[in-house]
Formats: structure tokens, sequence, C-alpha cells
């Protein structure tokens, strides 16, 4: 037991301390066993499978979206299409592109949620 | 001078800082102060994004750029909300398990250098500056068109208003003020449209898509505040009463074809029918062409699209104040579904300017001559509705553009002034509550003042530019640091100054040298397009070739961003193996 006077005054903790050293580098051994070779596979696994599904979503809105000022620069013909008194430019881009980029979101979710239980499944199975 | 406009924004603002100072009460600890200690439900921090993203850019600029741009200026709402699809696929999840308060945390915790933190930190402030000083101009416009008030005294006011929430409460006042301010922008920008659209219909759908450029389709008489040049395109009388070409005049004046100098204070009155001269800055079109892509005549159209696009796509998610909002998710699938609430939040609102642009052209077609479309949202129920419904519309549109640029200023003044405090104020003052609040007083006045020299930009326009910013330096940084565990402190810190210095110094100079023409012109008003990929590359290349200073956590740091919270046994268990 420590002396009462030199037990350390209580302190308001307000916010993370930058002031400290940071603690030095773990063993090399210690290194070692944080990358068991299967938690490492299973780990890269999951980091490509959502990097794919991230650059798929991503290309799923960006390359309809940048096809047009090119569909619209080259192919003049488009400019005089429409859909009832609306020019088909306002349609898409003035309306139409909200709901879909929220579906193509809300597709992302669901997809981007079912690959971490499948990652949690395979931890838990072994 | 509208009275119910001045008790919308009033109200707007009252309560505005009465929510602050209820909440405050609320805050009880730094965490509380910073990020609402996480326990924001998923819906209301969407709420709070939404209606920090949505500034007066977006809620006045957005339809003033479509009134004067057309169907080209659609990319500027679409790609303010596209940039959120980019952020829910790449961002969200992996930077909220990355655990960090600010961006600038987030950099010390995958790159374990305090350089880059710093680096960040500067940017940060930087990119908040770029984007505080369109809203307090907003606010300026604003009270200067319904109220008459002089140009700054809208800037001053959002700041003292700013400060004081800020000051009062912290995150968690802000994110319910923030919350609330999304609904009220909502229901301000989309219920004028309702009646809007019945008026227009009321008075026989005229088309904006005419074969003529705009004309006033009643006698106008229009008060020039400021000395402007304007071109005409058809032959026109006028009853003029100033100055005019250097002149004196006083009474009826024909104007031919080409430019027109008109002096502060000059009265300028069109008959019914005439075709309204545009100002220099605006291009006048036909309607239908300005119903039409890339028809806008500006060089090089199809690279200025594009290159906006790159810069808003990816410029949101590198926007501090919005980033800081993905902390106060409880966990990293909550982030993900936050991300996809903002996008329906945000692409709801977006419905709306398009329509206020194209009637802003039928109904307000002055504002192409003094070239104050930013204007147009605020006039036009006055304009089209009139009579009483109009003023009740007019003030609910103001109370909107109020709610608009005070919760933006708040957000990115919190966000400015978390990173100077714990960087540069915190260094010297011991108490944080103490070192925030100076801190928040120097993240304010600095832009309040730069708006009184600076000359004004097309909202959207400005904005845009602190995009590009963020497209530039951040969106590189998480990109990479998110998803390649190569990356090294060298690497990034070489990539964020080089893509901050190139996209800043071209936006300085575009704007410095309005008159260029040709490519230098279009590469250095839209830098993000090559910006973005220079500091990308050079990330990637100084970071293979500074290899042996890829920070030695790496691989705790990966498991950390990309595996499920609910997944802690098995965190620990991959990290220290399970034997």
């Amino acid at each position: 037991m420590s002396k009462p006077e030199s037990r350390p005054r209580r302190e308001v903790i307000t916010g993370p301390r930058r002031d400290v050293r940071r603690r030095p580098p773990r063993p090399v051994t210690d290194e070692i066993d944080g990358q068991t070779k299967v938690g490492q596979v299973y780990l890269r696994a999951l980091i490509r499978t959502q990097l794919l599904l991230g650059l798929a979503t991503v290309a799923l809105v960006v390359v309809p979206l940048a096809a047009m000022p090119l569909l619209f620069g080259f192919w003049p013909a488009a400019r005089e299409l429409q859909v009832g008194p609306m020019p088909l430019w306002w349609l898409l881009l003035g309306i139409l592109v909200y709901p879909a980029i929220l579906a193509v979101g809300w597709w992302y979710v669901r997809a981007a949620d079912r690959n971490e239980a499948q990652f949690t499944d395979l931890d838990e199975g072994r | 001078m509208n009275s119910l406009a001045a008790v919308g924004i009033g109200l707007t603002a009252l309560v505005t800082i009465g929510l602050a100072a209820y909440s405050s009460r609320l805050a009880r600890t730094t965490g509380d102060f910073y990020v609402a200690s996480r326990s924001v439900p998923a819906w209301w921090n969407a709420s709070a994004i939404s209606g920090e993203y949505l500034s007066a850019a977006s809620f006045l600029g957005v339809a003033g750029l479509i009134m004067a741009g057309g169907a080209d200026a659609v990319w500027f709402p679409v790609g303010y909300a596209v940039g959120y699809v980019l952020l829910l696929a790449l961002v969200a999840a992996p930077l909220r398990r990355s655990g960090a308060y600010t961006l600038p945390d987030f950099c010390e915790a995958r790159l374990r250098s305090g350089t880059v933190r710093l680096i960040a930190s500067a940017l940060v402030v930087l990119i908040g500056w770029l984007y505080v000083l369109p809203q307090l101009q907003g606010a300026g416009l604003a009270l200067n068109i319904l109220l008459g008030a002089p140009t700054w005294v809208g800037g001053v006011l959002v700041s003292l208003t700013v400060l004081v929430v800020i000051v009062g409460g912290g995150m968690r006042s802000v994110t319910l003020v923030q919350g609330f301010q999304y609904w009220l922008k909502v229901v301000a920008i989309m219920v004028p449209v309702l009646f809007l659209l019945a008026a227009w219909q009321a008075d026989a759908s005229p088309s904006a898509l005419t074969e003529s450029v705009p004309t006033f389709r009643e006698q106008t008489t229009m008060d020039v505040d400021t000395d402007i040049s304007v071109s005409v395109t058809q032959p026109v009388v006028v009853v003029v009463d100033g100055e005019v070409d250097g002149g004196r005049v006083d009474g009826r004046v024909s104007w031919a074809v080409g430019e027109h100098d008109i002096a502060a204070g000059t009265t300028v009155t069109f008959a019914q029918g005439a075709a309204v001269p545009h100002v220099s800055s605006v291009r006048a079109q036909r309607g239908e062409e300005w119903g039409q892509a890339l028809q806008g005549g500006e060089q090089h159209a199809l690279y200025r699209t594009f290159a906006l696009m790159f810069a808003l796509f990816l410029g949101t998610m590198g926007l501090p104040h919005v980033l800081v909002r993905f902390y106060t998710n409880p966990d990293g699938r909550a982030a993900r579904r936050t991300a996809l609430v903002v996008i329906g939040l945000v692409g709801l609102f977006y419905l709306s300017p398009s329509f206020y642009g194209m009637l802003g052209r039928l109904y307000t077609p002055g504002l192409l001559m003094t070239g104050r479309t930013d204007a147009v949202v605020l006039l036009l129920p006055q304009a089209l509705v009139g009579g009483g419904a109009g003023q009740w519309l007019t003030a609910l549109v103001a109370a909107g553009a109020a709610a608009a640029f005070l919760a933006t200023a708040t957000g990115l003044t919190v966000t400015v002034a978390g990173v100077l405090s714990q960087d540069v104020v915190g260094r010297r003052v011991s108490n944080p509550i103490v070192s925030f609040r100076i801190a928040a007083a120097a993240a304010v006045l600095v832009p309040l003042a730069l708006g009184l020299v600076a000359e004004s930009l097309p909202l959207a326009r400005a904005v845009s530019l602190a995009f590009a910013v963020a497209a530039a330096t951040f969106s590189p940084l998480l990109l990479l640091g998110i998803w390649w565990p190569r990356l090294t402190d060298v690497g990034a810190a070489a990539g964020l100054i080089l893509g901050g210095v190139t996209a800043s110094s071209a936006i300085v100079v575009s704007t410095l040298l309005p008159d260029m023409t040709g490519w230098p012109a279009a590469l250095l008003s839209q830098p993000a397009a090559w910006a973005m990929p220079l500091a990308m590359v050079t990330m990637v290349l100084v970071s293979l070739r500074t290899a042996h200073r890829i920070s030695p956590g790496v691989e705790r740091i990966m498991i950390r961003l990309h595996t499920p919270e609910t997944v802690g046994v098995q965190r620990t268990w991959i990290a220290r193996g399970r034997r």
C-alpha cells in the first residue's frame, strides 16, 4: 500500500493527452504473433471484398453520370429527346438521379453488412 | 424592405440560440462538447449532417447558378449529393472505426506522425475558411436584398450568432440545432415550389425554353446599386435616370447592341417585352440554349464539366466539418446507415432548386442584368405569387436561407475551432474549454475580415473551390490511408502539400486573373481534375520509396478499420493470435 500523501490527486480527464510520449514499439515476437496466418488471410479477404464492393458502387453511379455529357456532347440528337414537356436531361439529372443514388446506396449498405456478417461467421466457425 | 422576412430571419436565429442554450445544459464532458458523446440516433445525426451540409451555396447559390447557367449547372446539386455515395462506399464505416475525433486525429492514428497531423490541421483551417467565406457573403446578400441592409451586416450578424451558439454549447447543441435547421430548410425550399408552380400554371405555363433571351414580362424599373457593365443583345429603348456610358442621362435613350456601362445609383426602366441585357459575367443565352447541355459557350466545356464532377464527387469526403460528424455514430454500421440517410435527405432537398432557376428566368429576369442571380430564391415568391401569400412565402425562404448560412457557418467554425484549439491555442492555454472558446473566436473573425475585402463570386462556385482543395488533399489521403496499408507518413505529407499548394494557388491565380482564356483558364479555374490525381500519385510513389517508414502497427490499424465492432473478441484474437 502506498502512503496516503503519495496517492495521486484525482484528476478530471478532459481529452486525449497530446503531450505524452508514445509507447515504444512492441517486441518483435509480439508482432509475429499479431499476424497469425489465418487471421491475416481472413482480414485481407474482407478488405478486398469491401474495397471491390465500394468501387463497384462508385462505378454504378459515376459511370452513367460521366456518360451523360459525352452522350449529349457528341450525339446532338439526344438533346431533342423529351419525356412529356420535360427534356430528358432535366428529367434524369434534375429528378431521377436522386432516387437512383439512394437505391444504389441502400444496395451497398446491405451488401457491406452481409460481407461483415460472413466474416464474423467465419471467425466464430473456427 | 419586407418586415415578415425580417421576422423569419430573426426567429431562425433566436430558435438556433435557444436550442443551443437548452441543449448546452446537457453537455458535461469534453466528449460531449466535441462530438456529442456519440449518442445521437442515426436519423437525427443524418439530419444534422444534412443541415450542416446544405449551405447558402445550396439554398441560394444552386438556383442562382441554374438560372444563369442552365443545363450544365445541374452538376452542382448532383455533385453535392453524389459525393455522399463515395463517402458511404469508401470512407464512412472505416473512418468511424478509426475512433479518431477529427481528420488530423485520423492522420496521427493511421500514420503515427505529428507532422502529417499538423499539415492536416492547416488544411482543415484553410478549407474551413474557404467554405465559411461564401456563407457570410450569402448572409450579406440575403439581408441586403430583403431588408436593404449594407452587405457587411449579414456577415457580422451570422458571426455573432455562431459565436453565441458555439461558446454556449459545443457539438451537442450543434447537433440538435443543425437537425432542426435541415428540416426548416427542406420545408422552406419545397413548400414555396408548390405555390410557385401553381401560380405559373395559372399564368398559362409559359416555357423557359424559348427562342429568345429572357424578356421583362411587364414594365420594370431596375435600381442599379453597383457599377456594372451589361451587354445588350437586341436594340432596346429604356428610360434612364443616372449615369450611363460615362454621361449623365435623364430620360429616354436607345441602346444599340453591345456593351454599356451603368454607374451605381442609376435607375433603368424597361418596357414590357424588352430583352434583358445581361451583366458581363453572365452569358446571354436563348431559352433553348439554356435548357441544353454543353451549350453555354464556355471554352472547354466538357473538361470543365468533368473537372467539376471530380471536385464535387471526391471533395465531399474530404470536407472536415462533414467528416467530424461521422464520429458521432455509435459504430461503423451506424455510420453507413447515417450516410445512406444523408443521401436521401440531401437528394430530397436538391429536387427544388432547378424550379427556382427555371421560373427565375421568366419572372425575375432582371437578376441577369444585375448579376445577383443568387437572390432568385428570395425574390421569386414575391414576384410570381405576390400579395399576402407572397409575403409569407418570402418570410419562409428567408428563414430557410438564414438556417442555411447559420448551420454551415456553425459547423465549420466548430471544426476549425476544434483544430485550432488542439494544435495551436491548446499549447498555450491549459483549460480546454477556454482554449476552445478562444479558438472559436479566431475561427469566426478571420473569414469575416476576409469577407470584407474579398471579391464576391457566385456562392455555389465559391463553395466548389473549397471542394476542389478538399478533393486534392484529404480525398487521396483517406482513400489510401483506409485501403492501402503501405501508405507512409512521408508519402502522405508530400501528397497533401503538393495537392493543397497546387489546388489553392490555381484558385488564387484564376480569381486574380479573371480575363484568362483557353486551356489555362479552364485548368486553373477547375483544378481538382489534375490536382487530385497528382496528389494521389505522389502519395503512392513517395510511399513506395519510403517503405521502411510504414508504421509498425499498420496491420492492427487495418483490423480496426475494417472489422465490425461486434467481433471485439476476434479482433484481439486476430491481433494476438489464438492459441
